[in-house]
Order: structure tokens, then C-alpha cells, then sequence
């Protein structure tokens, strides 16, 4: 199949006629360009939207109480709500299999000091499961587990940051840490997706917390994640079946949306997968928008090509060229002219969003960028695209009648 | 070499036709020198475009050494025409961003010589035609009368039986229109056969048989004492 002389015919024809080859591979140089981009965004736009909802576990529900904001059952409004570990347990006893992982937590700031390294940071008193709703990685060490809230052991879970800054020279784990004047050894370091602010906190088990500071059995709030087999639905009802329960439970007025919450993730994972998905729609419009300017673009300038080499190609023919050897110089010339160019356009459209791709980090865009996935395919369809573009022109010069091409006019 | 019997062509006009050939009997042999002559609209190109099988006709029979010439697929008309003709324009029809040489090995390409065979022979005939020094050049930069001789070297390129000339001098001055018969004469000389339209009288003269149209028949078909055109360059 490979006839180097019909790619020099090819070539000696682009080359020979510069600006319209140029003129129409700039046309789908562009059309590919914007696409690049516009696509780059998208994605950029995507990321900044599943990385807001990294931090925690998809599936999370918090429960956080507050004031009563209505008199009910002859308590008065202004009553401050306490959860405790009763609380804690029955949720775990009423809804059993509908919650896969719950922790409570207990909050509080403290100044943390290694020898001269000295930092404030915020205490998160917590069981065990919090890892998994937390969705916490441990780089090094351990995370609390059972025992130690069993015993109250005065242990500590450091975060990323927090090791880098006060154990700059020294590994953190076996070491002991003065949060506020009280000595903690340090178990394990993790990190968190969830920014920088989620690797600034230290971790220690719920019930060290609560004998330590308070000698109490007070919990701030609830978390935990719903059963993932549960549906969008059910998780919705889940969550109304909770508040509801909890209101009756601390005798809240049902209308009173200030004494607890219960703030359920299922809400803004619907809208996340919603906005995912309208992007996702956006683009493919987008792509195909493009794509179909670009092949319509081309045709174009090949119909215009045909119709000007109309003369050449009733000349060829009469020189012995068959339609065959018509088609394939024409058709080649287009799928040419329109991967080249394409893949320039979608070189350039990466190279613009790698430049720009810090400044877009300001709109919401984070790291827009085009899949080699999606630069092979694109290749694929350019060839595609020039084939179809190229096709019908070609199959009309094939139908040029010699007679009516060298007419003298 | 090429006979045609009670050919006719018509083209249709709306919802009427025009009847442009209404029964041509032509023979013509190898190594003749044939001038077709008319006024225009008595059918004198569409006789030579039948031949030359840019055209196709609705009846009769037209023969080419030995081969029936009808109903051909434009692939066949393809080979055929490479293979049997060489055309010469009044305009010249040369690829306008192709060089002197590779016009003329044009042909040769569409035969599947390779490239070096092509330019060779290429330059062979440009070599006859006397633009050896010129082969580089686009058509552009030729005058009219050595674009007509590239045009001759691409007909010639391809060692055709029949040479098809369309008003071969029709854009040339009378002393480059004779300098281009001189050379066509010594072609003929050499035994190519040589069919051409003109509508000068002078330029028919040159010829040895002049073949005269009117309205679609042929009115007079005589040998004539051919001029030479070397005496008057």
C-alpha cells in the first residue's frame, strides 16, 4: 500500500500550495484547540469538585447539637444540648446495620511542645473508627484501637504537618509530646487528602479525653458514615429517621432546626454526581460541537480544493490517472492536512493549559489537563474526521468528467 | 488504426436534445497527418473528444487499433487512454506547480515507471523538443510557444499510437503557431499518427488529409499537398 510516489504527489501539492493547505489545517488547528481547552477546564473543574468532597468518607453523616430555639413539652427555649456516650451507643443499638463505621468526638486546643519546637493545634478526641470516615492514611505507627480506649492510655496520633514542623530533625514515632502540660507518646503519623488543615490535628482515643479533661461522659458530635449499600434514597431517609429519633430522644420540637443537626453527605453527593454528570454532558456537546465545525470546516476547503484543482485532475485523466489513484491523492491530502494540524492544535491546547493551569487554580480549576487516553483517541478521530471529510470531495473529483474539466474557458 | 462507422452524439438540452454527430464514417491510418476542419458548433471537438474517449457516444462503432472503444469504465477509458493517446491543447494544460519535467513524465507515472525511469525518459523528450535547459521551470515561467512544446513532450512521453492535437496553435502567434507545426510535422515525419481540430486554414494546409464538418456530417474528406512549415519559419 505504501507508494512513495503518491505521497510525493501529495506532498509536492501541499507543499505547492502553501496557503490553502495552511488555511485549512489552521481550521481544525483551532477547532482542536479550543476543544483542548475547553475540555482541560472541565476536567480542572471536575477535579475541584471531587477533591472538595476528599476529605471525608462519601457517605458521611455528623450529627452536631446546639440550643433549643422552641419551648416544647414544658422545656423552655435556649436549652443547650448535650450529647454523651449514651448517645453514642444508641445510635449504634437503634440503627445497627444501617451505619457502617461511628465515632464520636470530643474537641480541644491545645499548645503542643516537643523540646524548642512549640505549635497550637486542635485535640480530636475519637474511637477507632474515625480512620475510616476520616478516610485518615497512616504513613508510619499505628492509629488508636480498641485498647487504647479501653485503658485510657495517654497516647497520640500526629499529623503530617504537624510532624514536619516540631520533629524536623527526628522521627516523631516512640516520642513523647506535651499537649498542654500533659506528656502523650506519639504512635503513629497519618495523612489526609482532606487539605492542610486535616493534617494539623492530633488524634487521641475519646475515652483518655474524657477522663483527662473533663471527667465527664460529654461528646461534641456524631460521626458516621451510612451503610454504602443503601441507596441515595434511603440514605436521605436514613438521615430524616435519625434527626427525628434524636429530637424525640432530647425532646426538641420537631420544627426546631437549631437543637441538633444531622448534616448528611448523601445531599451533596447527589449534587456533586448531578454536576459531574451535566460536565461530563457539557463536554461530550462540546467535543462533538467542535469536532462536526472541524469536519464540516475541512470538507469544505476539500469541496473548495476539488472545484479548484478541477482543471489538474481532467488533466491527470486524460493523462491515463485512474479514479482510484484520484481518490487517494485527495483523500490523503485531507487526512493529511487534518491530523497534522489536529495534533498541533492539541499539542498547543496541553501546552497552553499547562501554562495557565496555576492561574486557573484561582477559578476553581485544578489541574486541567488532557488524559494521553484522550490525545491518542483524539488522534484516531482526526483520521477519522479527515477520512470523512476528504471522502465526498474526493469521490466528486473521481467524477470529474476530463472533457468537462479542460473545456477552454 | 482507427475506424469509425455511423457514429452519432447527441446532447441532451433540457427537454429537447442536440444532435451534434449525425453519422460520421472516418478511417484513419497509421502514419497519417489529419486536419479536422469547421466552423464551431459543426461538431469538430466532439469528434476528437469521442476519440480521444473524453466523451462517449450514443451510436455507431468506433474502433482503435483492433479494440472496440465503447460502454468503457472510467477505469479502463483510464488505461486506454494512457496507453493508446497523447493530447495536445490549445491551452496547454499543464499542472501549474509541476516543473517542466515532471509534466512531462506525468504520464509515465500513471504507467508505474519508477521515479528515476520517469525523469529520465522525461528528459529525453523534453530534449527533443529543445527545452533541456528549461526543465526546472514552472510553466509560468515559459512563453506560450515552449509551453506547447512541454505539452508535446507529455504526449509524447507516453509513446502513444495516436497523437490528439485540440487547436494545437489556437493560442499561439502565427510564428511560434509554425515553429509548433514544423515540429508536429517532423513528429508525423517519424511515423506517429496525427489527428488534429484547427479552424486555420493555413494550419490545415500543413496537414496531409483535411477532414471538413458541418452541422454534425462530413461535408469533404481530401488528400491535400501538404506545406511545409519550415519555410515559412
Amino acid at each position: 500500500m505504501f507508494d512513495i510516489d503518491l505521497w510525493r504527489e501529495i506532498f509536492q501539492s501541499i507543499n505547492k500550495n502553501r496557503t490553502r493547505s495552511l488555511l485549512s489545517g489552521f481550521t481544525v488547528a483551532f477547532a482542536i484547540l479550543l476543544f483542548a481547552i475547553l475540555f482541560g477546564i472541565a476536567n480542572g473543574l471536575n477535579n475541584t469538585f471531587a477533591e472538595a468532597f476528599k476529605d471525608d468518607a462519601i457517605n458521611n453523616i455528623v450529627v452536631y447539637p446546639g440550643e433549643t430555639t422552641k419551648a416544647y413539652k414544658g422545656l423552655q427555649a435556649g436549652r443547650k444540648i448535650q450529647l454523651k456516650n449514651e448517645d453514642y451507643k444508641y445510635i449504634k443499638d437503634e440503627f445497627g446495620n444501617k451505619v457502617q463505621f461511628i465515632t464520636s468526638r470530643v474537641m480541644k486546643n491545645v499548645s503542643a511542645t516537643f523540646r524548642n519546637e512549640k505549635g497550637n493545634y486542635t485535640i480530636r478526641a475519637i474511637y477507632p473508627d474515625n480512620i475510616f470516615i476520616e478516610q485518615n492514611q497512616i504513613l508510619e505507627g499505628r492509629y488508636i484501637n480498641q485498647r487504647d480506649i479501653d485503658n485510657k492510655t495517654k497516647i497520640v496520633v500526629i499529623g503530617r504537618l504537624i510532624e514536619e514542623k516540631l520533629f524536623a530533625k527526628t522521627k516523631a514515632v516512640g516520642k513523647y509530646l506535651n499537649l498542654s502540660g500533659i506528656q502523650y507518646k506519639i504512635v503513629g503519623v497519618y495523612s489526609d487528602e482532606g487539605g492542610d488543615d486535616e493534617e494539623n490535628i492530633l488524634y487521641i482515643p475519646l475515652s483518655t479525653s474524657q477522663s483527662i479533661y473533663g471527667n465527664n461522659d460529654f461528646v461534641d458530635m456524631i460521626y458516621m458514615t451510612y451503610n454504602p449499600e443503601m441507596d441515595y434514597d434511603q440514605a436521605l431517609s436514613f438521615g430524616n429517621l435519625l434527626e427525628r429519633k434524636l429530637k424525640e430522644r432530647f425532646s426538641i420540637a420537631k420544627s426546631d432546626q437549631r437543637a441538633i443537626r444531622v448534616q448528611n453527605n448523601a445531599e451533596g453527593a447527589q449534587a456533586v454526581n448531578l454536576m459531574s454528570f451535566g460536565l461530563g454532558v457539557i463536554i461530550i456537546v462540546i467535543g462533538f460541537g467542535t469536532l462536526i465545525a472541524g469536519i464540516v470546516g475541512i470538507s469544505n476547503i476539500m469541496i473548495f480544493i476539488v472545484k479548484e484543482r478541477t482543471k489538474e485532475i481532467g488533466i491527470r485523466k486524460a493523462l491515463g490517472a485512474s479514479p482510484r489513484s484520484i481518490v487517494s491523492i485527495i483523500l490523503i491530502e485531507s487526512i493529511l492536512i487534518t491530523a497534522i494540524s489536529g495534533y498541533v492544535g492539541l499539542l498547543i491546547g496541553v501546552g497552553v493549559l499547562d501554562l495557565a493551569a496555576p492561574t486557573l487554580e484561582g477559578f476553581f480549576i485544578k489541574d486541567p489537563g488532557v488524559s494521553n487516553t484522550l490525545v491518542v483517541g483524539a488522534t484516531m478521530t482526526l483520521i477519522l474526521a479527515g477520512t470523512i471529510a476528504g471522502y465526498l470531495p474526493a469521490k466528486k473529483a473521481s467524477k470529474i468528467k476530463p472533457i468537462v474539466a479542460l473545456r477552454n474557458d | 488504426m482507427l475506424k469509425i462507422q455511423e457514429l452519432h452524439k447527441s446532447y441532451p438540452m433540457g427537454k429537447s436534445s442536440l444532435h451534434v454527430l449525425k453519422g460520421i464514417n472516418l478511417s484513419v491510418e497509421s502514419g497519417e497527418m489529419v486536419a479536422i476542419m469547421g466552423s464551431s458548433g459543426s461538431g469538430k471537438s466532439t469528434l476528437l473528444n469521442i476519440i480521444g474517449m473524453l466523451d462517449n457516444y450514443d451510436k455507431g462503432d468506433y474502433i482503435l487499433d483492433e479494440v472496440p472503444i465503447k460502454n468503457l469504465t472510467e477505469k479502463k477509458a483510464a488505461v486506454y487512454r494512457n496507453k493508446f493517446l497523447g493530447f495536445i491543447f490549445q491551452s496547454f494544460n499543464l499542472i501549474n506547480y509541476k516543473n517542466a519535467v515532471e509534466n512531462v513524465a506525468l504520464p509515465l507515472y500513471y504507467q508505474g515507471f519508477k521515479r528515476k525511469e520517469r525523469i529520465e525518459q522525461a528528459m529525453f523528450h523534453l530534449g527533443k523538443v529543445g527545452l533541456t535547459d528549461w526543465a526546472k521551470h514552472l510553466p509560468s515561467e515559459l512563453s506560450g510557444g515552449q509551453k506547447q512544446r512541454v505539452a508535446i513532450a507529455r504526449a509524447l512521453a507516453a509513446n502513444p499510437k495516436l497523437l490528439l492535437a485540440d487547436e494545437p496553435t489556437g493560442a499561439l502567434d502565427t510564428a511560434t503557431s509554425y515553429e509548433i507545426m514544423e515540429f508536429i510535422q517532423s513528429l508525423n515525419d517519424e511515423g506517429k499518427t496525427i489527428l488534429m481540430v484547427t479552424h486555420e486554414e493555413d494550419i490545415a494546409n500543413m496537414c496531409k488529409r483535411i477532414v471538413r464538418l458541418k452541422d454534425g456530417v462530413i461535408m469533404e474528406d481530401k488528400f491535400v499537398e501538404q506545406v511545409r512549415a519550415a519555410q515559412y519559419v
